[in-house]
């Protein structure tokens, strides 16, 4: 059989490659992109990977994303990379890297911490403990949040 | 760690402190004791806001006084129910308020991360005066001094600390301050239930602090200098009959004592329930009284150096 693109190359925009398989979703929740913001948006999930076995894609088409903006990403997907799209041609390529300082995004684990408080505008914050295993402490209550934590964050 | 002092800083966590900070608080504390019973004018024109909202007697009352003795006002929020906060106006709202009407607010509060927090919002210097399960630094600040006051050091000493050190925040707290001396050893005596948090834990390797955890009070008692004891509270275990079945083990009576070091210093942050039994108190071994006494002193030196001129 002959190998085809699910997906069409894009001209213009961000693709986020390599990508563990079933979080295509979970990286757009992170990144706030919710469908309803115009640019052309195609999701791919579990596809053949020679690297990972089977992985997800996100192409963005008409967008740019800044490194910083989907640097948190590898939150849940520290293998993804991010190739900047122009005429067709991959102009710029990294691997994701978590900054050492995470805010918003993702909540503490403690329920009692100021962040978790509705009423409070307490933004959440955390120093990157470890990056593997993935530790974040919260520089309000200190306690530690974990991958899993984050993880059950974001399935529902 | 370098020394930064108190001026216009905030008091969050003992952490922050040095030892040379400590001493420093520790000689101006006993200089403060003379004037336990007079006034001074260190604060003179000054507000100090009390925001608490959690219940609390001996802190409370212990910086009011610390706040008078130096000639200072105390603004006083304690009675929430009467407040817009009872409104729903939110912590960092009442903070603002606070921040524009008085030269520091001391917190109190049940949530963890407040006092963090409100220094965020204000501008003038916060001191958590406890919040959630998380820190109370001057409480540890008037621990080590009684320490320091009533032993002339706190280096070489063997402690021990029992009872919820999980969720306790004057154990955790005292911990955090008194592993900034080279102690011959330091037990942590709790249930393997409530036992230290890795995030403190990490601290302490960090630091390269050796602790030895234990279950049992019996085994190392002889040994210790000072044994600072906290209560375990019921509602930390899931299983009620568990909390019956250990809490006899964490209690200090004149039996647990008999074979104890001459000059043992038994402490306690207070409020106790049952974990010193009243018959140890007429001991030479009981501090914790004087300890609650320190509170004034030792708050007055805090306030002298983070507000005085």
């Amino acid at each position: 059989m002959k190998r085809e693109l699910i997906v069409r190359k894009i001209e213009h925009g961000t693709v986020i490659d390599h990508i563990p398989a079933g979080n295509a979703l979970n990286v757009l929740r992170i990144l706030g992109i919710r469908g309803n913001e115009g640019f052309r948006v195609a999701v791919v999930m579990n596809v053949e990977s020679r690297k990972l076995g089977r992985k997800d894609i996100v192409k963005i088409e008409g967008r740019e994303l800044a490194s910083e903006e989907v640097s948190i990403i590898a939150l849940i997907a520290p293998t993804a990379t991010i190739n900047i799209i122009r005429n067709y041609e991959v102009v710029y390529k990294e691997r994701v890297k978590l900054p050492d300082i995470i805010e918003g995004i993702v909540r503490c684990s403690n329920p009692n911490c100021i962040t978790n408080q509705p009423k409070e505008g307490a933004r959440p914050k955390f120093r990157v403990v470890s990056r593997d295993p993935l530790l974040l402490q919260c520089t309000y209550c200190e306690r530690y949040t974990t991958k899993e934590d984050i993880l059950k964050q974001f399935r529902r | 760690m370098s020394r930064i002092g108190f001026k216009n800083r905030d008091v969050l966590t003992i952490l922050d402190f040095s030892r040379e900070d400590l001493e420093l608080l520790f000689r101006e504390a006993k200089k403060m004791e003379m004037y336990s019973k007079s006034a001074l004018d260190i604060l003179r024109g000054k507000v100090v806001a009390l925001a608490f909202f959690e219940p609390s007697t001996r802190t409370m009352f212990s910086f009011q006084t610390a706040i008078q003795r130096l000639g200072g006002t105390a603004l006083i929020l304690s009675d929430v129910q009467r407040t817009s906060i009872a409104k729903g106006e939110s912590l960092g709202d009442t903070i603002r308020m606070l921040d524009s009407y008085s030269n520091a607010i001391i917190i109190r509060h049940k949530i963890e991360g407040a006092a963090t927090y409100a220094a965020e919002v204000a501008e003038v210097p916060v001191i958590n005066a406890g919040d959630g399960t998380h820190r109370h630094p001057t409480q540890a600040m008037v621990d080590l001094y009684t320490i320091w006051r009533e032993r002339g050091n706190i280096h070489g000493l063997t402690v021990g600390v029992l009872g919820d050190l999980k969720y306790g925040r004057a154990a955790t707290s005292f911990i955090l301050g008194i592993m900034k001396y080279r102690l011959r050893r330091l037990y942590l005596i709790s249930p393997p239930e409530l036992r230290l948090k890795s995030e403190i834990k990490e601290i302490l390797d960090k630091y390269g602090v050796q602790t030895t955890e234990v279950s049992n009070i019996e085994d190392v008692v002889n040994e210790l200098d000072v044994l600072y004891v906290t209560r375990i509270q019921r509602e930390r275990f899931p299983d009620p009959a568990e909390y019956e079945r250990v809490r006899g083990s964490y209690r200090i009576t004149l039996k647990t004592l008999e074979n104890v070091k001459e000059d043992l210093m038994i402490m306690h942050p207070l409020p106790r329930v049952d974990e010193i039994l009243p018959e140890v108190d007429g001991t030479k071994y009981a501090y914790y009284f004087k300890q609650a006494r320190y509170g004034v002193p030792v708050r007055m030196a805090l306030l002298k150096l983070v507000l005085g001129d």
